[in-house]
């Protein structure tokens, strides 16, 4: 219905929040977090790629990992996967009827439960 | 003596192939009037050029739907206060998703000929266990017996605009027809089938729910969509066993 605009204005309309539901919100964040998921496959699967280099290539690369930056993109990996897996068990089961009634109530109980474990997660990777 | 706001009406233009762009037009209202009172008086006493949609002024005939302010309203019963104060801004657009004809109309033929083709009726017979949506209407059960009724939904296509989906996927059919074939019922329609349960069809919708939260007119397209997936999935299994469930082929029998 729309064939005259360009793809990324059409897109863009998947992250526009403003005005918007919160389970537009959902929507949103399930988008976000499934972009930056297959990122992350894309740059493990690159990573362990250097095994294949040999030892050291491997050795230098796990020494580079234990930068801080990359303790905090595992945070964010991490909660990345909860979110986007806990908003995922609501859309599966509200595709089939089930608590559809209460999709928005799910929706913020789902993403409370997955903000307490990403907390939990976090706390035991800066302090482990 | 009706209060009195001053307000400015910021309209969407585009004609042809020109760009758009907008116009303000500041007006005096009465902010328990409509946006579309403020459109018409735009177009009455400041611009006769401006272009816009709308028939029956009390949300029936669907013809005023725009964004208002960013979102999808039936303009003829979204009062000035509830977008705006004195002094504000009214910002008015063509939905999204569908042709620009002329500033804010928009052109809706190929969704009302997809309406006709889903089988969408304005008149349904209505059941009890098919109003189990958050807008069940309350009351005692003998109240809720089978009637026939006027649709709930005016194809006003606020929903197919504010449908993220809709605007990334043009093939996509999109909420109202997907509710309207909900609504008309698979019962072994081969054609309905076929054309719901598909790629650009019911397995498209993506849950964001912002049809259900702009429909005027309490259709819950939302809860339509998954409710029709049930139906394709019944008729799926039914037919995995051998269930004569082909109502055109029956029909073509008789």
């Amino acid at each position: 219905m729309n064939e005259k605009q360009s793809l990324m204005t059409r897109i863009i309309v998947w992250f526009d929040p403003r005005w918007r539901s919160i389970s537009f919100w959902g929507f949103i964040v399930n988008r976000i977090t499934g972009l930056g998921l297959t990122l992350y496959l894309f740059m493990h699967l690159t990573m362990l790629g250097n095994l294949a280099r040999g030892q050291e290539a491997y050795d230098g690369f796990i020494h580079f990992a234990h930068n801080p930056i990359f303790l905090v993109g595992e945070v964010l990996v991490v909660s990345a996967g909860i979110i986007h897996a806990l908003n995922g068990i609501r859309i599966g089961l509200n595709s089939f009827g089930i608590g559809l009634r209460y999709q928005k109530v799910l929706y913020i109980g789902l993403t409370a439960l997955a903000g307490i474990i990403c907390l939990y997660f976090a706390y035991r990777m800066f302090t482990a | 003596m009706s209060e009195k706001w001053t307000v400015t009406f910021q309209v969407f233009r585009k004609k042809g192939g020109e760009a758009a762009h907008y116009d303000d037009f500041k007006i005096e209202v009465d902010p328990n009037e409509y946006v579309l009172d403020g459109v018409e008086r735009v177009w009455a006493f400041h611009d006769r050029t401006v272009v816009f949609r709308h028939a029956c002024h009390h949300s029936t005939c669907g013809a005023c739907g725009m964004r208002v302010n960013g979102v999808e309203k039936l303009t003829c019963i979204t009062p000035i206060r509830d977008v705006t104060s004195n002094g504000g801004v009214v910002k008015v657009e063509p939905l999204r998703n569908f042709p620009v004809v002329s500033d804010l109309a928009v052109d809706m033929g190929k969704f009302y000929t997809q309406m006709d083709d889903v089988g969408h009726n304005s008149v349904n017979s209505d059941f009890k266990e098919a109003i189990q949506s958050e807008f069940r209407p309350a009351g005692p059960e003998s109240d809720k017996q089978e009637f026939m009724r006027l649709s709930d939904c005016i194809e006003c296509g606020l929903c197919i605009s504010a449908c993220p989906v809709s605007a990334s996927s043009p093939d996509y059919l999109g909420p109202a027809v997907l509710a309207g074939a909900q609504q008309h019922g698979i019962h072994g329609d081969e054609h309905l089938l076929r054309l719901v349960d598909c790629e650009d069809g019911v397995w498209r919708c993506h849950s964001a729910f912002e049809c259900t939260a702009v429909c005027p007119s309490f259709v819950d397209p939302g809860w339509r969509i998954m409710d029709l997936r049930k139906q394709v999935v019944g008729e799926r299994i039914k037919r995995l066993f051998g269930g004569s469930s082909n109502k055109n082929e029956a029909e073509v029998a008789k």
